[in-house]
């Protein structure tokens, strides 16, 4: 425990706050308030820990959901593949035997984990929260220690409801200024991704911070954090503010009444001290950030829309020109090429990274009065079975299906291309969804990272395009 | 787990940076609930064509890198998802031990938790190391991770940094839950009645949706 005089960080004062044990080879057991579970990364777990006869150790600070392999399709229908039917059967067999509190495939709140952890209050600040999936950093937008961990380690959640760990670096990314009309949090984030490498946070948890990042609502601040990963840090987080009280107050699972006052009171201190000492520090003007899309394999192939594809001669180091050669041929560019321009085959609107009501009304604002280019095919896959009841509610589902998208239920979808839903090869998405690496999305399939906004111009287009001339000539239009 | 001693074997370069671990295992093989079967999928994306036909330029298809113990690469070896999947393919197709400059913190972590061995090097040494391997049979390397050495076949010597704490887990391949369980339950127990841990809500609350354990839940 460090000197409660030293400045501290809000990491520093969450992992302080859960250190069981520091132990003298400078690991550290801790405490973990909140595990997540799904059917793809815990039956091997389950597995074991049946094996060594072992119980949860604490079911109730767990939940488990379906979501990486379920169809999106028809859920009046039996799961079809015999294989996924089995992975869910089996999730849905030891939430029983266990006693884990579960969303089962036909309830409203089933979706993905990291929607519906933040949507029940079963994620809250302060806490640490850890499922077998590295965006479980999403959560740290609540302001608490979320990350990602393997089959493993969920084991060792499950049995001792603690991990060993050895503490992170301190990073601040600071966003300052106002970001354009047009430009969102996915633009923030992958401008940052861009900027740092997809190795540039490795070894530290990442602060997000500044007045660009306190603007933000609730949802801007999870695509920031899912996306931490991308970025290679271990967690990403945002400091509690009234934005966050204010999402988290009233959810079925967070505290209640004069319970959630002291709260409150307790997350009100963790906020970063005056003077506290990040080991590494970027700093990003907001106003110079453009809606931005990827071009290459790895999300730190960035761009801006008006930007072009780079040159493999124009790299000195012969390992990063071929890397450029490899990912051109891979994706089906020209050197030097605008990225504008440039057709889609598929446009996904989804996963942990962008599946929430504002992101499906920040779609539906470009969609409306519009239509689907021909040829293209354009699905919207929301992130619960909330959400899309919520956007049904608001008519946003009539939007989409009157534009020509495809309205789903909840789930990860052609995010990682577990379930039917997949590119096939030579395909291009504009996706919204935050890999974007070699046959993520199906086998040769050809993936562009964006906002929204800029898959929803991109279906109405057929192409990649800047999605503020569409924004523009729909305000025209309402002025008139 | 397996222990992890000492390594002679046949080294694979895949000398790419940002080897993913959709690379390593593509999505569509995660439906398993098992660790084991993973290998023959190990890469599959590069290892096959579209029709399932081996593709003889890939290093893990050539004669000589078929029983391949150690895989080398570039930076940020392991970047991506979470999935345990990626060394329980690496470890079912026969690899022990993997070297990079850097490594993604997930993979890392996840490769001691199954008895392989993540060596980091500079990426000089990885290069030399990649031109070893590209004598194939002729140019077997030796891992001891007792002295942490890396053996070369012209009897160079390499010293690698490894954390004691790891090391020590490997080289008795302990289970990391018994330890945990045998060492520390005491030191649980007290934080978990610690008083300012009070605030912390359950996630069983009667009344709360969530309470249906395998039922119906409400219709979507």
């Amino acid at each position: 425990m460090q000197n409660p005089v030293t400045p501290r960080t809000l990491y520093d004062k969450i992992w302080d706050d859960h250190v069981v044990k520091a132990l003298e080879d400078g690991t550290s057991l801790l405490y973990i308030d909140r595990h997540l579970l799904h059917e793809v990364t815990s039956p091997q777990a389950f597995e074991s820990l049946r094996a060594a006869g072992r119980p949860v150790r604490r079911p109730d600070a767990t939940m488990a959901v379906a979501d990486h392999n379920v169809p999106t399709s028809d859920r009046s229908q039996p799961v079809e593949d015999p294989q996924s039917r089995l992975q869910i059967e089996t999730l849905e067999a030891n939430v029983k035997e266990f006693g884990v509190p579960y969303f089962p495939l036909r309830s409203r709140q089933q979706g993905i984990v990291h929607v519906v952890g933040p949507e029940q209050g079963v994620s809250l600040p302060g806490m640490t929260i850890v499922c077998g999936d590295s965006h479980t950093s999403t959560h740290g937008a609540f302001g608490s220690l979320a990350f990602g961990i393997g089959t493993s380690e969920v084991e060792h959640v499950l049995a001792t409801q603690t991990l060993l760990q050895k503490r992170s670096k301190n990073m601040r990314v600071r966003v300052e200024g106002e970001i354009a009309p047009g430009v969102t949090a996915k633009d923030i984030m992958l401008s940052i991704i861009g900027r740092i490498g997809t190795a540039g946070g490795t070894g530290h948890v990442i602060e997000f911070a500044g007045s660009a990042i306190r603007r933000l609502d609730m949802a801007g601040r999870m695509t920031l954090c899912n996306m931490s990963i991308e970025a290679g840090a271990r967690a990403g987080m945002v400091a509690p503010d009234e934005t966050t009280f204010e999402y988290v107050r009233g959810r079925p699972f967070a505290p209640q009444g004069e319970a959630f006052e002291q709260a409150v009171a307790y997350w009100k201190t963790l906020a970063t001290d005056e003077g506290a000492h990040f080991d590494e520090e970027v700093v990003l003007d907001a106003a110079e950030i453009s809606p931005s899309v990827t071009w290459g394999t790895s999300p730190e192939d960035v761009l801006p829309i008006t930007g072009t594809v780079p040159r493999p001669e124009d790299f000195a180091d012969p390992a990063r020109a071929e890397r450029i050669r490899r990912t051109l041929a891979y994706m089906g560019l020209e050197a030097g090429q605008k990225i504008a321009g440039t057709p889609v085959d598929v446009v996904f609107i989804g996963s942990c990274t962008n599946s929430r009501i504002e992101d499906l009304r920040a779609a539906a604002a470009v969609l409306k009065g519009r239509k689907v280019a021909d040829g293209v095919r354009a699905m919207v896959v929301p992130g619960s079975g909330l959400v899309r009841h919520a956007a049904e509610q608001e008519g946003l589902d009539r939007i989409f299906r009157d534009a020509g998208f495809e309205w789903r239920e909840a789930g990860c979808s052609m995010c990682l291309g577990m379930n039917p839903d997949r590119l096939s090869a030579g395909q291009r998405s504009a996706s919204t969804s935050n890999r974007n690496f070699e046959g993520r999305q199906g086998p040769d399939g050809r993936t562009h990272l964006c906002s929204p906004t800029m898959a929803a111009a991109a279906a109405v287009t057929g192409t990649l395009c800047d999605a503020r001339d569409l924004l523009e000539s729909t305000m025209a239009e309402g002025a008139a | 787990m397996e222990k992890f001693t000492r390594l002679t074997s046949v080294a694979a370069a895949l000398p790419q940076e940002n080897v993913d671990t959709d690379q390593i295992i593509p999505a569509r093989f995660l439906k398993t609930i098992r660790r084991t079967g993973l290998g023959e999928h190990l890469f599959a994306g590069q290892r096959y064509d579209a029709d399932g036909r081996e593709n003889p330029d890939f290093v893990l298809n050539k004669p000589a890198y078929r029983k391949a113990g150690i895989l080398i690469t570039l930076d940020n070896l392991g970047c991506g998802s979470s999935r345990e999947h990626a060394p329980w393919a690496l470890l079912d197709f026969g690899i022990r031990c993997v070297i990079a400059p850097s490594f993604a913190d997930i993979f890392y972590n996840n490769c001691f938790k199954n008895g392989i061995l993540p060596i980091r090097l500079p990426r000089e040494q990885c290069l030399a190391l990649m031109e070893d391997a590209s004598h194939g049979e002729n140019a077997r390397l030796t891992v001891d991770l007792e002295k942490q050495e890396i053996h070369r076949p012209d009897g160079e010597v390499m010293s690698f940094e490894m954390d004691p704490f790891r090391r020590q887990v490997l080289l008795e391949g302990l289970d990391d839950v018994a330890q945990t369980l045998k060492n520390h339950e005491q030191a649980i127990r007290e934080f978990e009645a610690r008083p300012s841990r009070a605030w912390v809500p359950s996630t069983k609350q009667p009344g709360r949706p969530q309470s249906v354990i395998g039922g119906k839940g409400e219709q979507a």
